[in-house]
């Protein structure tokens, strides 16, 4: 079997495998799910109340039965009321991920417009000053945590500027662009700058690798140009790996940046979680997280996909 | 001995080598008590004062020793890190042995178990797990060590496939030695190498992932200290008191570049051939 076969035959069975890894391990939670759910009201229950409460919610079958019927409530796109919320909890995950899904393309796009470069001129630069610096660069960003990056630009911001990044109601792109931005600059930055560190490395090491390869070479000995040689046909080689990287940062980041989110307080689906987590708000936590690990995996499908038709090699097996 | 002499050979491998050992110093000290001041002991005159000869990196918003608590907080997180790495390190290398040696059957339900893990982002399924235990610090620790399980099982099942395969394989078992024997003497001890490499740069990342949970509140509880701990408390308080922010932020910093310089000067060292396709 090839591998993209492979890949594509595993991708369902992985994805029940993450339904009943999050169903199981919602249901591992000490503490009865009624109880959970209404919080310090359900010291008021009868005991009638109680048993008619888990029934309603099925909690009485066993654990084979309830499995089956969240999965057929996930076909018809139920994943429960969000207790915290008060409303379904499809519908407060789809409130929230337009800004993440925003955020995340931000992020890729400052990275890529900072690493790609910056990874180039290193490759081409080796072993000078210049590639040096760059490395060093490329290793502090890559080592500083993005919550770090965060607290110092608020920090900078606030005392060097007297101003503070817009936080408050979100604003969609499409009502206010401008106010829009203003929120959203600052995290993508945060998250954009440790991402553009590991394209600057990647890049360079690709670069390394392919500017010492025959074809490059034989371009460069028929008298090509060198800025040709560079953008046309050494470039379009190196960002293979690029390509992976991108595709598997930008996956992290439609899970929701968590700690940044939190940093610039933003609604989106990293907060979810939290809130899920910090509320115990469990039907929003099964549902966001299985919603998180679904895009992350169709993204790293589609990476692999991206990979293969970018690679040939890949696509006949040879990995 | 040789290695030792390659790492200081090597530029990054010397400077990451001596800011981990630097760090592991720090640490103990913290860990055993020797800090300049008690790291939980309130001191209410002295709230928020800046650094001097007393308070090397200033005083919190309680008049606690910010230098004491940073030397607690670094031996907390690298406590955490150790003992999760380990953690994900053992049961990486069994699962993974296990599902090369094995093959078949053993090999799908390992391998697809792990492609089940690897669904989730680190932080989401490390969040995952303190929903389910409560936060604290074993949970971080076992926490992490679930997270990164799954990229131990891949590293050492990948080689350990095809050192199975391998003549000297076939030999030992041709004359007999058990599997026992086999497993340890043959394959464990040929990937000590991708092993090492994986373990120093996992070390970073479990640093990374326990700041962030003790950030979010779900790791180290206080009063007890912690680097993303402190890191979280100095967020109302920048302005006024910017090494608070600083010192902690700081300390992450230079702990995760230590073990990711170190981590690329093993690599360079010990298997260039694996030079790096992978963030």
């Amino acid at each position: 079997m090839g591998y993209l076969t492979r890949r594509l035959v595993t991708f369902p069975l992985v994805l029940i495998g993450v339904s009943i890894l999050v169903f199981v391990a919602i249901r591992l939670v000490p503490g009865d799910s009624i109880t959970a759910m209404l919080g310090t009201e359900a010291g008021l229950l009868t005991p009638q109340q109680r048993v008619a409460l888990t029934a309603y919610f099925g909690l009485d079958q066993n654990w084979l039965v309830q499995y089956w019927h969240w999965l057929l409530g996930l076909f018809r796109g139920d994943l429960g009321i969000s207790v915290a919320y008060g409303k379904p909890v499809l519908d407060v995950i789809l409130d929230r991920f337009p800004l993440t899904l925003e955020l995340a393309f931000l992020s890729m796009i400052i990275a890529l417009a900072v690493g790609l470069p910056a990874g180039v001129f290193a490759a081409t630069h080796n072993g000078r000053p210049s590639d040096l610096a760059v490395r060093i660069f490329a290793m502090i960003g890559q080592s500083t945590p993005s919550f770090v990056v965060g607290l110092l630009i608020i920090y900078v911001l606030s005392v060097g500027f007297g101003a503070l990044p817009t936080m408050g109601e979100f604003s969609p792109f499409w009502q206010d662009p401008l106010r829009n931005l203003s929120q959203l600059i600052f995290p993508a930055i945060t998250l954009g700058l440790a991402f553009a560190a590991s394209v600057t490395r990647i890049s360079r090491s690709a670069m390394l690798d392919v500017l010492s390869d025959d074809y490059v070479r034989t371009a460069r000995s028929k008298g090509a140009p060198a800025r040709s040689v560079i953008w046309r046909h050494a470039l379009p080689n190196a960002l293979i790996p690029v390509v992976t990287l991108s595709g598997m940062e930008f996956g992290y980041l439609l899970g929701g940046a968590v700690l940044v989110e939190k940093i610039y307080a933003l609604p989106g689906l990293g907060r979810v979680v939290l809130d899920a987590i910090l509320q115990r708000d469990y039907a929003l936590l099964q549902g966001s997280v299985l919603f998180i690990a679904f895009n992350f995996m169709v993204v790293n499908l589609l990476v692999d996909l991206a990979y293969s038709a970018l690679d040939p090699r890949i696509r006949l097996g040879e990995r | 001995m040789r290695i030792l002499r390659a790492i200081f050979g090597h530029t990054s491998g010397r400077i990451g080598g001596i800011i981990v050992m630097l760090y592991l110093v720090i640490a103990l000290l913290g860990l055993m008590g020797f800090t300049p001041h008690d790291p939980l002991m309130q001191n209410r005159l002295d709230r928020l004062h800046s650094p001097t000869i007393t308070y090397w990196m200033g005083t919190d918003l309680f008049g606690r020793d910010v230098a004491s608590r940073l030397m607690r907080g670094v031996g907390q997180s690298f406590t955490v890190a150790f003992l999760s790495v380990a953690f994900a390190s053992l049961a990486g290398t069994v699962l993974g042995l296990a599902a090369a040696w094995f093959g078949h059957r053993m090999d799908g339900i390992i391998m697809r178990l792990m492609d089940v893990l690897l669904a989730f982002p680190a932080i989401l399924l490390a969040l995952l797990v303190v929903a389910i235990v409560g936060p604290g610090t074993w949970t971080s620790i076992v926490a992490i060590g679930i997270v990164y399980t799954p990229i131990f099982t891949r590293v050492v099942r990948g080689p350990a496939l095809s050192l199975k395969a391998r003549d000297f394989v076939d030999a030992a078992r041709t004359f007999g030695s058990s599997r026992t024997y086999i497993l340890t003497r043959h394959l464990l001890l040929n990937l000590v190498a991708p092993l090492t490499v994986q373990i120093t740069l996992a070390l970073a990342w479990a640093l990374l992932t326990e700041a962030g949970l003790s950030f979010l509140g779900l790791g180290t509880q206080p009063p007890a200290s912690s680097l993303g701990l402190m890191l979280s408390d100095s967020r109302n308080l920048m302005e006024t008191a910017p090494w608070l922010l600083i010192f902690p932020g700081l300390a992450i910093m230079v702990s995760i570049l230590g073990f990711n310089l170190l981590g690329d000067a093993l690599r360079d060292i010990l298997d260039p051939r694996m030079r790096r396709s992978n963030p």
